[in-house]
């Protein structure tokens, strides 16, 4: 269990006066990783929200060594950077542990970054990779991203009287680094901060490649109120839309309230109950559309039932 | 502002978190009002905070910091015992 007293005696390592839109979870989630280790951080990141925002020149919001390349590449960036340390160690110039972690949008892992980070996953680097996954690309104005839900309404995917949002369902990218077969990867929700920061601290305690890919609630792009991301971002777990999980050496568990919801021990709420919060679902509410919601459900059924057995239910 | 030639190379900032200097308050639209008689510290609006406006000091809640303050909600949204709530900026 997570003491937050602890925590709030701790230096913070993102600071106040970023630009980040009111009620953005992405600064939430940072503060919450970052919280969970004692030793030195280096971070790279993608393009994106968290990059755009945090470093608007000449100022950064970042109080640990931070660097930004490209939109692809935050992965082979932090990658090189590991391994500029691992020969100064090697050598005897540098002789503490350094962390290393790699903060992207799902713009920049789902689509454009995935190659820097099956690359660097493969090659056995020791850093944390986080996805903050708010399902589209946002910064750049809402596009439709290979994360975006099924039925959600993005510019490039507009709900209207041709199609009902987003066709497609998104990718399992989560899946996709524990086919990687790397030590480590989670899926987590800051709804949930007890969860995601032990799954933090536990990242950062394991040598090699880890993965941790988290649901960050946007809204602009979900068109919600700014005071519902947090509750959002709690109920795409509650629905089993987002459950939470951890793989490591390859052994599947459930965590936190989806284990509980395993069990029988929680309700599962409807997907409806997710839905019916944003803005970008709300033509999956009228006559044309209303089909398309027991579809979302049935796959979320499905790979619910799926994740329940690789955790041995 | 500092001239071209003496802004160090590469678009390197050398100042950590220099971002305070910024203050983010004047986006507010409305103000989370905390009273600390019904506070039980439990300090879940200071974890859940997107801009560290939540100030704590050995561990209790002291205020919140209007400088940042983006005025977004979330505290009063999730605080379990209704103790912060949203007033309209004036």
């Amino acid at each position: 269990m997570v003491s937050l007293k602890e925590l709030s005696k701790k230096e913070e390592k993102l600071a106040s006066g970023h630009r980040l839109c009111a009620g953005c979870a992405e600064p939430i989630i940072v503060r919450q990783i970052l919280s969970a280790t004692d030793e030195p951080v280096i971070a790279s990141n993608a393009t994106g929200c968290l990059e755009v925002a945090t470093t608007i020149y000449p100022y950064t919001s970042w109080k640990i060594p931070w660097i930004h390349s490209a939109f692809e590449n935050a992965a082979s960036t932090i990658a090189g950077v590991e391994a500029c340390y691992q020969v100064l160690k090697r050598k005897g110039k540098i002789n503490r542990e350094i962390k290393f972690v790699a903060f992207a949008g799902d713009g920049g892992t789902y689509d454009i970054g995935i190659q820097a980070l099956s690359g660097a996953a493969e090659r056995g680097h020791d850093f944390l990779y986080v996805c903050f996954n708010n399902e589209a690309y946002m910064n750049t104005g809402i596009q439709r991203s290979s994360a975006t839900p099924m039925g959600a309404s993005t510019t490039t995917s507009p709900a209207g009287s041709v199609i009902p949002g987003k066709k497609e369902f998104p990718k399992d990218l989560t899946e996709i680094m524990a086919a990687h077969k790397i030590p480590y990867v989670a899926q987590g929700s800051p709804g949930f901060y007890n969860d995601l920061i032990a799954k933090a601290g536990k990242a950062f305690s394991i040598k090699g490649p880890k993965f941790m890919n988290v649901i960050a609630p946007c809204p602009r792009g979900w068109r919600h109120p700014t005071d519902k991301t947090i509750e959002i971002s709690k109920k795409a777990v509650e629905t089993c839309f987002w459950p939470l999980y951890e793989v490591e050496n390859n052994e599947y568990r459930l965590t936190g309230i989806s284990k509980l919801i395993a069990e029988g021990k929680k309700e599962k709420l409807p997907i409806v109950e997710y839905l019916k919060m944003q803005g970008r679902f709300k033509h999956l509410f009228t006559e044309k559309y209303k089909h398309i919601i027991p579809e979302i459900q049935s796959r979320i059924d499905s790979d619910w039932g799926i994740l329940k057995k690789k955790c041995g239910y | 502002m500092k001239g071209w030639k003496e802004i160090p190379d590469g678009g390197l900032i050398l100042e950590p978190g220099n971002s305070v200097e910024y203050k983010t308050g004047s986006w507010r639209a409305k103000r989370p009002v905390w009273d600390k008689e019904k506070c039980i510290n439990c300090l879940i609006c200071w974890i859940q905070c997107p801009d560290n406006a939540i100030i704590v000091e050995n561990e209790k809640i002291r205020g919140i910091n209007y400088d940042y303050c983006k005025g977004c909600g979330i505290c009063a949204s999730i605080c379990p015992k209704e103790a912060i709530s949203m007033e309209e900026e004036k």
